[in-house]
């Protein structure tokens, strides 16, 4: 075992993975996290904590982190490039080990500028570091770990037991570098790899069958990414605005039939679609469950937490499997209380 | 070549409004190609502070002028000494900010106020419309990306890219921004040689950009036959 995380030794054994998301809150109020925790617990194998997710300051990867640790759930700490650079980043890093956090997802992280979007104003005139990108952190969180060797040559004694994480992106621009791209995060070190939101799941079969030729999927472990859709818009804008998101057709029009049928009753047309976009979220788990090389799912309700037990149980997926002490897994769902 | 762009007309009136006789100094190197600080742009702005002082009834003498390079001392000093000699009480240069150092450096007492924000090294990719290119960062890979500098043109200067925020072929960012890995993958495809980005860059040392404190370079040939020149002198 690299870590022995909960998600490393699921994987190991062979479990279809679930892994979700909990975004902290923009102030110093822990018991929000706390709250998601409890919410949470026992839907999914490891929780994501975002780190300062779209330029917007929050409370740290880190210390949320901690925060669920408390309330029994595994964290997978996200570490981005783009507030630290390689000092604080590995700092962070052993700091977080200390802790007792396993798992760290290293990604670059989205620009400032995306912070300033609807009501928030964030911080557009921030400076950015990106002293070294992901695929670079992913190779120094290796070193660190499995060398025993900072970045900059110097040694350390006790090293950080942290399952490696990152980000990938199959339908983003160009997309048939997409795949050596993954290759060259493998390369690096990324022992688990958690995919931008699939909702055009042929074009994703077509993505994920380069990357098992490559025999990608043997080296790590990849968890395909779904982000429940509210409703109409937010399809909508993810297909025209988030980078590597395609949302077929098809999608839309089930989501736009959703809202018709409530007629004139706003309420109602939000309800349906809410409905209708768990189906989806459902179905989208079913599928990508059947594509070779898929080996868990990454679910992100984004501020919509309190859906994912439902979506969890909906799939099939609970209740998750359980570690004991001698390394025997089943589940059970007398500890697994999600929801 | 250096890229910079005028400042704002009222901006340049605050800084020289409370004195009696300025001198505008134009760059005949850069900042007259970009159109922000050539012979031309130093008669606009001396036309406009004239037109909006007169409005206010007030009497400044403006004095313009225009040197070869403001970042040379062979043409800095002449317009210093006539700075100096001439009393003149301030100066307003719409050379590059290098231009900006270079004569407050040689002129103790003489306020240098900036004329033009300095912006990056670009090209002009169509007439009125210059892109940065290079980030100087003192050592260059563009040997590795195909001639597209990821460090001046990704917005993250991410050197094993393109990120995930890529689309349509341009930057998360903007629309108006083409991604420079975009860019790299599609010319390191035509030339055949995609699979050179399949190889790891590891992290950079960026002691040789501007991380590294103020930077000098030194050509020891050149200083080597100065000083010689100086013995015989």
């Amino acid at each position: 075992m690299k870590s022995g995380s909960k998600l490393e030794q699921l994987i190991a054994a062979g479990h279809f993975v679930l892994t979700s998301e909990l975004g902290p809150p923009m102030d110093c109020n822990g018991e929000v996290v706390l709250e998601k925790a409890r919410l949470l617990k026992g839907c999914a194998d490891a929780f994501n904590i975002t780190d300062n997710q779209t330029g917007v300051v929050r409370l740290s990867s880190i210390a949320a982190a901690e925060l669920i640790m408390r309330e029994g759930l595994e964290p997978v700490m996200q570490m981005t490039c783009r507030d630290r650079n390689r000092l604080a980043i590995q700092s962070d890093l052993l700091g977080a080990a200390a802790l007792g956090i396993k798992n760290c997802l290293c990604i670059a992280g989205d620009h400032q500028s995306f912070g300033a979007v609807g009501r928030l104003k964030g911080h557009p005139g921030a400076k950015n570091v990106y002293d070294v990108d992901s695929i670079q952190l992913v190779a120094i969180l290796k070193g660190l770990r499995d060398d025993g060797v900072q970045q900059g040559g110097d040694p350390l004694e006790k090293r950080p037991a942290l399952y490696i994480g990152a980000a990938w992106t199959p339908l983003g621009d160009p997309v048939e570098f997409r795949p050596f791209r993954l290759k060259k995060k493998v390369d690096a070190g990324a022992d688990f790899i958690q995919t931008q939101g699939v909702y055009d799941v042929e074009l994703f079969r077509q993505q994920m069958k380069i990357a098992v030729d490559m025999g990608l999927h043997e080296r790590t472990a990849i968890l395909a990414g779904i982000i429940v859709p509210k409703n109409l818009g937010m399809l909508k804008y993810m297909n025209s605005s988030v980078a590597g998101v395609s949302v077929p057709e098809t999608l839309m029009k089930r989501m736009e039939q959703a809202r018709l049928a409530a007629g004139d009753d706003k309420k109602q047309a939000s309800k349906n679609q809410a409905e209708e976009g768990i189906r989806i979220t459902v179905e989208l788990i079913q599928k990508v469950q059947e594509i070779p090389g898929v080996r868990g799912v990454h679910i992100q309700a984004i501020e919509w937490e309190h859906k994912v037990p439902e979506i969890v149980k909906r799939a099939g997926l609970y209740p998750r499997p359980i570690i004991t002490e001698k390394g025997e897994n089943n589940a059970s769902e007398s500890e697994n209380s999600c929801g | 070549m250096i890229v910079a762009e005028r400042k704002p007309l009222s901006e340049i009136k605050q800084y020289v409004e409370k004195y009696k006789k300025i001198l505008i100094a134009g760059c005949g190197t850069c900042t007259t190609v970009c159109l922000a600080g050539g012979e031309k742009e130093v008669g606009v702005v001396a036309a406009a502070l004239r037109i909006a002082f007169l409005k206010e009834d007030r009497e400044v003498e403006i004095i313009e002028d225009c040197i070869t390079r403001q970042c040379e001392p062979e043409f800095v000093e002449p317009i210093a000494e006539k700075v100096r000699d001439g009393g003149i009480e301030a100066v307003l240069s719409l050379g590059c900010g290098v231009g900006v150092n270079f004569l407050s450096e040689r002129l103790d007492s003489v306020l240098v106020f900036p004329g033009v924000n300095t912006k990056f090294f670009g090209a002009a990719v169509e007439p009125g419309v210059w892109v940065e290119m290079c980030a100087g960062c003192g050592n260059c890979i563009l040997d590795v990306t195909g001639g597209i500098c990821p460090i001046a043109r990704c917005s993250k200067s991410i050197l094993n890219g393109p990120c995930g925020g890529s689309q349509d072929g341009k930057c998360e960012i903007s629309p108006d921004v083409d991604c420079g890995w975009h860019l790299i993958v599609s010319r390191m495809q035509k030339m055949g040689t995609l699979e050179r980005l399949s190889e790891f860059v590891p992290p950079r040392d960026w002691s040789t950009s501007r991380a590294g404190g103020p930077r000098r370079v030194i050509h020891e040939g050149m200083r080597s036959q100065n000083e010689g020149s100086e013995e015989v002198t």
